[in-house]
């Protein structure tokens, strides 16, 4: 397998000493040869050949391409069903509707973030790969997510992204790493059956009335599926007589049913590190502690009473589940994400040639000066590619501002309005339902006076070729 | 060569402390220089595995039952191998959208990357090596064309289509990726053919060919990388094309981008069918990048302005 260093170097027969930037948009290279005139005696079947020649393209180019963006512009001006002749309305509306509003914004949170960043990282995996000996097949890795459509890296990254920790790998991993920080609450979900002993209460459950030293107060729960008792659990047994006051948390439910509500039975198990407080008549706490495998604790310097004994809160926190990437809120930085895959194989094929085209003195140069690979990659590096970061940058940034596919697939139904951008308002307004030609038609023009300088830059390549 | 990374960062040392001819390396630098590259190694796997894992995700789920999928995570076959199955690509290959959107795919793809091809061609020719008036101005027209975004001249095409009678159906959706693909086609294969050595197209005039026979004989096979490295890129960008396929074809008519766009309303219920349908939709253009590397990225490259 092979990326070729230089891709744009092989499209052409004869050597050039251009190499840098050559796929882009640069000019015709060989524009030397266009002295040559053919001769006189042919020139008035050279137009006629050259119609025929030139006639198809011309025909497409005119019909499809050139007529419709002055139409397009005209329906700019007029109403949305294209009957009435509007002014400037639609273009007021594209800049006060806040969903058009939305979409101008999300295309310059784009146009800012996105080509920068595929460039950095472009430039990263560039440097990395060239120091390996054999690095094609990890180009071919990084240079793959180019083939597929955008459709399809939309269905991948949805599955990337979906929010359920056993499905998306991205919330997988987040869920992760934040139980190694935060503990999982053992016991979220549980509950208590009514008209028991225990009361559910905003922090907590805790018991329903005043309790008193050398009563052995009974606390059960129910609603822990099997698979999440834990392993330490014991029978649940009520605690030996002590001084202060005693108790027990169990799980109050005997597979079969045959357990009574309320009681002890055989099969059920203590509910261990379960944390308990002791409430002094006032409300504040006055004591802490666990309980032991088989669900009993103790609060032995508690004598008299009255108290309440209360589970707090914490033993019942619902766990971490996870972000909402494809939510309103992390939609646009989500689905930059997925383009930055796609398209950093692309920067680093590109700064890789330039990288190889690099002048080898001037880096030794600089190490025998003593700089750190840093300060060469810094100071000679960087200034010396920085011709093909432009080109990377600049191409990126048109085909940014025309994104559409990947918003479009990528953020469900739900977010799209937070997601949208210029290309997608566009498709939406005019195709999605409104069928405001009028509206969707300027949002167009917008877009395509956005991509006019680079229309320009492309033109200017041309001429300074020549 | 020495070998570093770019966590050479931290630790800088400044440049003309040495005292001697010999470049001095800070502690960290020697480090760098002695274990770098299985550093930098080590990083490049880190890398390569974090690419992969999107499309193993997808790969693996799509070779997972939906209950499966819904109950855990696709990486849970790194200890179950066993819940691998073909069950879902048995369906869809069953599945009458999915295989008719295919079909209706290589019906789009394979006549506008001809066309796109031979029209190009033609013109690019006439810019190349026709003189007649206007002929520079006409290119730089082209090169302004490439970055047009479609969406300024969705509206109005389809009104023409519809005036034609052929909104919705394939010529449609083939005419325009046409029209759109011949200005970087021009460009692309105009400078290609201007570096032809003049020489052998006089040979060929004096030898009493007309332009068609010099084209034929002359500028395509001469031009073939070129053309190979066109068509690989146009035939993507329609494989993978689903703006326009949206706005111009009919449901019936729909390419498989625009129908497993369809199942993405209830992505998780339809993981199974969308799952292998986006698989099967990846492989062509898999195919083709693997087997024709060189042309697929100098093809991808080139045509990036777009």
């Amino acid at each position: 397998m092979t990326i070729t260093p230089d891709p744009a170097q092989d499209l052409r027969p004869t050597s050039d000493e251009r190499v840098i930037g050559r796929a882009s948009v640069a000019g015709g290279p060989g524009d030397r040869h266009r002295t040559v005139r053919p001769a006189p005696r042919r020139s008035r079947d050279a137009r006629l050949i050259a119609a025929l020649f030139l006639g198809p393209a011309l025909l497409m180019l005119l019909v499809l391409v050139c007529y419709p963006i002055v139409y397009t512009v005209w329906l700019s001006f007029r109403s949305g069903d294209g009957t009435r002749f509007v002014g400037w309305d639609n273009y007021a509306t594209m800049l006060t509707s806040s969903n058009t509003r939305r979409a101008i914004l999300n295309n310059l949170i784009w146009v800012v973030v996105a080509p920068t960043v595929v460039t950095v990282v472009g430039l990263i995996f560039a440097v990395l790969t060239e120091r390996l000996r054999r690095a094609s097949a990890l180009k071919a890795i990084l240079f793959m997510p180019m083939a597929i459509s955008f459709l399809a890296a939309g269905v991948t990254f949805r599955l990337v992204y979906d929010e359920d920790p056993n499905r998306g790998v991205v919330n997988a991993a987040a869920v992760t790493v934040h139980d190694v920080f935060v503990d999982p609450s053992r016991y979220h979900g549980m509950d208590v059956r009514d008209n028991r002993e225990v009361v559910s209460v905003a922090d907590g459950f805790e018991t329903r009335g005043p309790v008193a030293s050398g009563q052995v107060i009974q606390l059960p729960l129910v609603g822990l599926p099997p698979n999440r008792i834990p392993a330490d659990a014991v029978a649940a047994s009520p605690p030996p007589a002590g001084p202060g006051l005693q108790g027990v948390v169990w799980l109050d439910f005997t597979r079969g049913g045959s357990g009574q509500p309320g009681v002890i039975d055989s099969a059920e198990v203590g509910l261990p590190q379960m944390t308990v407080e002791a409430l002094a008549a006032g409300g504040e706490v006055v004591a802490t502690t666990h309980t032991d495998v088989a669900g009993r604790f103790a609060f032995p310097e508690l004598t008299g009473g009255p108290y309440v004994v209360r589970l707090p809160a914490d033993n019942f926190a619902e766990p971490f589940n996870g972000i909402t990437w494809l939510g309103p809120s992390l939609i646009t930085p989500a689905v930059i994400g997925a383009y930055i895959w796609i398209w950093a194989g692309f920067a680093m094929v590109l700064v890789s040639a330039g990288l190889a085209a690099l002048p080898r003195e001037a880096l030794e140069a600089a190490r025998m000066d003593g700089a750190s690979e840093w300060q060469t990659f810094r100071h000679v590096t960087v200034p010396l590619v920085r011709p093909v970061l432009i080109v990377v940058m600049v191409t990126l940034t048109i085909n940014v501002l025309k994104i559409f596919d990947l918003v479009y697939v990528l953020a469900p139904e739900a977010s799209q309005s937070h997601a949208t951008v210029v290309a997608l308002e566009m498709y939406r307004v005019s195709f999605g339902g409104g069928l405001d030609y009028g509206l969707g038609s300027a949002l167009a023009v917008l877009l395509f006076a956005l991509v006019l300088p680079a229309m320009l830059f492309n033109i200017r390549r041309l001429k300074g070729d020549r | 060569m020495s070998n570093s990374t770019l966590e050479a960062v931290p630790v800088l040392q400044p440049a003309g402390t040495a005292r001697d001819s010999r470049p001095r390396h800070s502690l960290w630098t020697r480090f760098v220089m002695r274990f770098g590259g299985a550093v930098v190694r080590g990083l490049v796997l880190i890398i390569g595995a974090f690419w992969l894992l999107p499309t193993v995700g997808l790969a693996v789920a799509s070779l997972r039952t939906s209950a499966d999928n819904s109950a855990s995570g696709w990486w849970t076959v790194l200890t179950a191998p066993a819940q691998l199955t073909l069950d879902n690509y048995a369906q869809v290959l069953q599945n009458e959208r999915i295989i008719g959107s295919l079909w209706n795919t290589v019906l789009i793809t394979v006549p506008s990357t001809l066309l796109v091809v031979l029209i190009g061609a033609l013109g690019a020719y006439a810019l190349a090596w026709l003189d007649f008036p206007g002929r520079d101005a006409m290119f730089v027209v082209v090169v302004a064309l490439i970055v047009v975004p479609v969406q300024v001249a969705i509206v109005p095409a389809a009104r023409i289509f519809r005036a034609l009678g052929i909104y919705g159906e394939i010529p449609a959706v083939v005419a325009f990726h046409v029209a759109f693909g011949l200005p970087f086609a021009i460009f692309l294969l105009r400078n290609f053919f201007l570096n032809i050595p003049r020489d052998l197209l006089e040979a060929a005039r004096l030898d009493g060919a007309g332009e068609l026979m010099i084209f034929a004989r002359v500028v395509l096979p001469i031009g073939w990388p070129a053309i190979a490295s066109l068509a690989i890129f146009q035939f993507l960008w329609v494989w993978n094309d689903l703006l326009v396929a949206l706005v111009f074809a009919t449901s019936e008519n729909a390419p498989i981008t625009y129908a497993l766009r369809e199942q993405m309303r209830s992505f998780s219920s339809n993981l199974d069918t969308i799952g292998p349908g986006a698989f099967l939709s990846m492989l062509v253009p898999l195919v083709v990048f693997f087997a024709f590397q060189r042309y697929f990225v100098r093809g991808v490259l080139a045509g990036s302005v777009k």
